[in-house]
């Protein structure tokens, strides 16, 4: 188990530390873009054994964070809607929507399910051919394979009672608005192991050449993220902007290809509203043209209403980066993982919930 | 929820259509039928990384021990490996 030892070694994590202190020498912001680093960077305690010039500021994170409010409510209106059952994975089923979350909407009656897999709700379609399933398929690019290929799974077993309700997003654009917010104030990107994975990181480059802002693709152990942290603070300090890869041992510089043409015989890059962002260009994955019949908006005729209003959360600003979740004033009083106000306190990738449940970090 | 789990391929059930082809994976003593479509690669005793049901990539056993040891510790965990059934149980 040599990775085993390696990768949790205190030894080499004091190394690490030391190597950061040791660099930095002005303040540097960087954003770890996906929740799981988020989680894994609370629960260990890192934050707290980093030099006060390094600050971390937790991403866009997770998909169920930025699923915009009118698509929670499209969700719900298809659940109460006669024949028509909405399949969800679980973390989606208490986000609050307008009115209601789907959870709430089922115990008024909605017909909702929760699945493990997309490929759960095509076999379940397959099962009652006069059942409409929709699948509500929100995810970052590493779902992207797993959708696509449910659509793939029902055109060939010839179903027509099925569809998908889209939220994808991607995470490149994402940086991108992030750096073009006239209030930014991001040095450095962490950019996430898992969505590397299926995408790789070509497409890195222009952006951090273009914003000269270093991206490191990084993994999820605290010695992982130490790396990463310690190679973007050198990379800052010497004026090196590129892309390195400190998760070499699992991501490749293509990606899956394999998993890429999956995505891209059903999916095509499209606009997309994120919450708390509002509407990036070319931001997420909507069908394709040939297999719109799939398509549960068209297919249902619903309505898009914007209704991305505000409860006084402050999620948008927390995932820009321009505030932590202890600057929002519900945090931990009406806000809480039990009563959720806003998306990053229902997930446990959700910067806030992040917080909450790691108030007494433990030492790394 | 972007996290993908590891498990080791035990068997591997053919399919004329490699969009069907699935296989048998053992996260620890939890199996669960996943999707091979993404990972043509892969032969039966390989560790495999499973997103939402399907393998997405092929990884070398050290980094699946690794990855399966922090993850648990997380909710994730629990959430991907959650019985399809039980997921419905009123609770
Ligand atoms: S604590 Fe709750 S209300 Fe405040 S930003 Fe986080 S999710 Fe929104």
């Amino acid at each position: 188990m040599k990775y085993l030892d390696e990768f949790r070694d205190p030894v080499l994590a004091k190394k690490l530390l030391d190597q950061i202190h040791a660099t930095v020498t002005q303040r540097w912001m960087i954003m770890e873009v996906c929740g799981g680093q988020t989680h894994s960077l609370v629960k260990n305690g890192i934050l707290d054994l980093l030099p006060e010039e390094v600050v971390m500021v937790h991403g866009p994170g997770c998909p169920v964070c930025v699923t915009p409010m009118n698509l929670i409510d499209q969700a719900v209106q298809l659940s109460l809607r006669e024949g028509v059952t909405v399949c969800s994975f679980g973390d989606m089923v208490r986000v609050p929507g307008k009115e209601m979350s789907l959870l709430e909407a089922k115990a008024q009656g909605g017909s909702l399910k929760m699945v493990y897999s997309p490929l759960d709700a095509v076999q379940y379609a397959a099962q009652d051919a006069f059942e409409g399933v929709v699948f509500f398929a929100v995810g970052f690019e590493t779902t992207a394979p797993a959708n696509a290929l449910a659509v793939l799974q029902a055109e060939k077993q010839g179903l027509t009672n099925f569809s998908l309700l889209v939220s994808h997003v991607l995470v490149p654009p994402a940086m991108q608005a992030i750096l073009d917010d006239p209030f930014n104030n991001i040095n450095a990107f962490l950019a996430a192991g898992h969505v590397c994975t299926v995408m790789g990181f070509r497409a890195y480059y222009p952006i951090a050449q273009q914003y000269e802002t270093p991206i490191v693709v990084t993994g999820f152990e605290p010695v992982d993220l130490l790396q990463g942290i310690a190679r973007a603070v050198t990379m800052l300090e010497s004026k090196d902007y590129t892309v390195e890869n400190q998760y070499a041992r699992v991501v490749l510089e293509d990606g899956n290809r394999a998993a890429q043409d999956t995505i891209f015989s059903v999916f095509e890059v499209g606009d997309r509203e994120w919450r708390g962002i509002g509407t990036i260009p070319e931001s997420g994955y909507v069908l394709k043209e040939t297999y719109r019949s799939f398509d549960a908006v068209e297919k249902f005729g619903l309505l898009n209403r914007d209704t991305d209003t505000q409860n006084g959360c402050i999620a948008g600003a927390i995932m820009k980066g321009q505030q932590k979740p202890k600057d929002c004033p519900h945090f931990g009083k009406g806000c809480t993982p039990v009563n959720p106000m806003g998306a990053p306190m229902v997930s446990s990738e959700g910067a806030c919930a992040a917080y909450y449940n790691y108030a007494q970090p433990t030492v790394v | 929820m972007c996290l993908a789990i590891p498990g080791k391929l035990t068997t591997i059930v053919p399919d004329e259509d490699p969009v069907f082809r699935t296989g048998t994976v053992d996260f620890d003593g939890v199996t669960r039928q996943v999707n091979l479509a993404m990972v043509p690669e892969a032969k039966e005793n390989d560790y495999v990384l499973v997103h939402v049901g399907i393998a997405l990539q092929v990884v070398d056993e050290e980094e699946a021990r690794m990855l399966l040891d922090t993850i648990r510790t997380t909710e994730d965990w629990a959430e991907e490996l959650a019985d399809p059934d039980e997921l419905n149980q009123p609770s």
